[in-house]
């Protein structure tokens, strides 16, 4: 190749702005870390490193409150998410392994319904449906329409992945007589992990995230940790939130860290 | 069998062909019920009768649409005259949604380019750094950010400090922290579809363009531009759209003045407004809105691939 005076590449000015972008990305999650650490009962003054409001949020007075949005919050997470997996890896195995049929297309569309619709809507229709048919608010409504949207953040990295997957090794195990099932369970199911966690992790993570169609779908008195920060939040920011607000954020990171980690395993080698 | 398998893996094989009604049938059921009826009971709702303080009677009714398009005075009896005030709350949030996409794209495509253009190996790295920030609590990253900006918060303390302004600028509950906070908010889908269009882009076509003295900015211009176009458009797209319906943004950072058409919604089935078929109504709108936009997308993205 001939050699050039300049690099194509490298368009000028686009350093600066890259490291601009990852500041305003990080500056506000950084220095609420750093504030929810502050021993003062103002959140603007800084007066010196303590634990106090990590302690306030355990044993404080809205610690039974907080207590209770956590464990809906998990909960809710946790069974949302085992839920929206499964029927997620169900339905690639129909996608990416069925062959071609005519509600393919269809069936794409509708998987991927509670990504195109504004999350608003689907909050408003969710309620306006469990009023419709009497069904009264609270944890299980929260719970169903967990399961509902997080199946497409779900499927997103269990399709890629099988995607990815040559059918050759099912092929095989077929070959030597195992039943379809055999092949699903022995072969697809172990092939496709990588996948299947990240797409776990996923779906724990938007769940736990929710706010709006919790806030809709909610019965009174039913809170999520997003709505109870959300109801603190709206009568100021106190430090307690920072620490909760901390804590939740580590989760998130750790749990997009291994999600990263995981995918890029290649266990078909 | 090996042509399938040169186009896209192993996307024709058909392993679990009969089996696949059954494999689809719990996501067609969570889905159909939870997702698709909902929205359909949400038209139904749109077009019945409100009852005061929340709920419907099954009444059929235009009231709602009728409240949201047309102004008929005082006393409600005259002629229909086009009623601004909802048509300026939607407005509104295009323009603010349109700001914060061309906020988003300005800060977003450099960014994509340089990562797109580092060693890679580093690559991934670079995307995973941009993307943390996302997965974290939207709440939180919304709080963080008013917790920032606000007039003796840490981001006028740092300005201050630095010299560059006397006294705290006014920034919260303002359009622009609106703009700020959607721009936060999505940031990562500007820039990762722009990140894959340019990762996928020759560059040899760009060597060529300067072995004929073309000038840098000309090469960029009219080389690479047409080709990451569609990238481009994907990413303003999904910026656009979840901004356009967002609550949050609008509520914790604009204050009252700052009304968007996810708060006006909100407050039909949450706050004092109480109406529950005029809520569905807006709703309606919106979705229509959304839908429209989508398909558009849709068609544009499909003909770019056409011609390439």
């Amino acid at each position: 190749m001939s050699t050039r005076k300049y690099d194509i590449k490298s368009l000028p000015g686009f350093l600066p702005i890259t490291i601009l972008c990852l500041v305003v990305l990080y500056a506000p999650l950084v220095v609420v870390t750093l504030y929810s650490f502050n021993d003062s009962t103002s959140i603007t003054i800084w007066e010196g490193v303590s634990l106090r409001w990590y302690a306030d949020v355990f044993n404080g007075p809205e610690s039974t409150k907080f207590k209770i949005a956590a464990w809906n919050s998990f909960s809710i997470a946790i069974i949302a998410a085992t839920c929206a997996t499964t029927i997620a890896t169900l339905a690639a195995t129909a996608m990416i392994r069925g062959g071609r049929f005519r509600l393919r297309t269809v069936s794409f569309g509708l998987i991927s319904l509670p990504l195109m619709v504004p999350e608003i809507v689907t909050a408003v229709a969710t309620l306006i449906f469990f009023n419709s048919i009497g069904f009264t608010r609270g944890y299980t409504t929260i719970l169903v329409a967990h399961i509902a949207f997080c199946i497409p953040f779900a499927y997103m990295p269990i399709s890629a992945r099988m995607q990815g997957i040559e059918d050759t090794y099912e092929q095989a195990a077929l070959d030597l007589y195992a039943s379809k099932r055999q092949a699903f369970t022995k072969i697809l199911l172990p092939l496709m992990m990588p996948g299947i966690i990240s797409g776990f992790l996923l779906a724990f993570i938007i769940s736990l995230d929710d706010f709006i169609i919790t806030n809709f779908v909610k019965g009174a008195g039913v809170e999520t940790l997003p709505t109870a920060i959300f109801g603190s939040v709206k009568q100021g920011i106190k430090p307690n939130i920072m620490a909760i607000s901390t804590m939740l954020l580590a989760l998130s990171v750790l749990m997009v860290t291994i999600s990263y980690f995981v995918s890029k395993k290649d266990n078909t080698k | 069998m090996a042509a399938g398998a040169a186009s896209g893996g192993s996307s024709q094989s058909d392993t679990y062909k009969e089996a696949r009604g059954w494999l689809l049938l719990p996501a067609w059921a969570v889905l159909g019920v939870f997702v698709l009826a909902p929205v359909l009971m949400m038209l139904v709702y749109s077009f019945l009768t409100k009852e005061f303080r929340g709920g419907v009677i099954w009444e059929f009714s235009l009231g709602a649409y009728d409240q949201f398009f047309c102004n008929r005075g005082l006393f409600g009896d005259e002629p229909c005259s086009i009623e601004w005030t909802y048509i300026n709350i939607f407005w509104r949030s295009i323009w603010q949604a349109g700001a914060a996409t061309i906020l988003s794209l300005v800060i977003g495509f450099p960014t994509a380019y340089f990562i797109a253009t580092r060693p890679e190996k580093i690559r991934p790295l670079w995307v995973f750094m941009i993307t943390i920030p996302y997965w974290v609590n939207l709440l939180i990253r919304t709080v963080s950010m008013k917790f920032m900006l606000r007039d003796q918060g840490p981001l006028n303390d740092f300005l201050i400090s630095t010299g560059l302004i006397d006294s705290p600028i006014h920034i919260i509950n303002t359009n622009f922290a609106v703009q700020l906070g959607l721009f936060y908010s999505y940031l990562p889908f500007m820039v990762l579809p722009i990140y894959a269009s340019v990762e996928r882009y020759n560059f040899n076509l760009s060597e060529a363009a300067a072995d004929l003295y073309a000038s840098k900015w000309v090469t960029a211009r009219r080389i690479l531009l047409p080709a990451v176009k569609p990238g481009v458009i994907a990413g303003c797209v999904l910026v656009f759209v979840p901004s356009l319906g967002s609550f949050l943004a609008p509520d914790l950072l604009g204050g009252a003045k700052n009304f968007m058409i996810g708060s006006l919604i909100e407050e039909q089935f949450k706050g004092n407004a109480g109406n529950w078929p005029f809520g569905a109504a807006a709703s309606m709108v919106l979705l229509t809105m959304v839908l429209i936009l989508l398909v558009v997308f849709a068609r544009q993205q499909a003909r770019a691939e056409k011609a390439q």
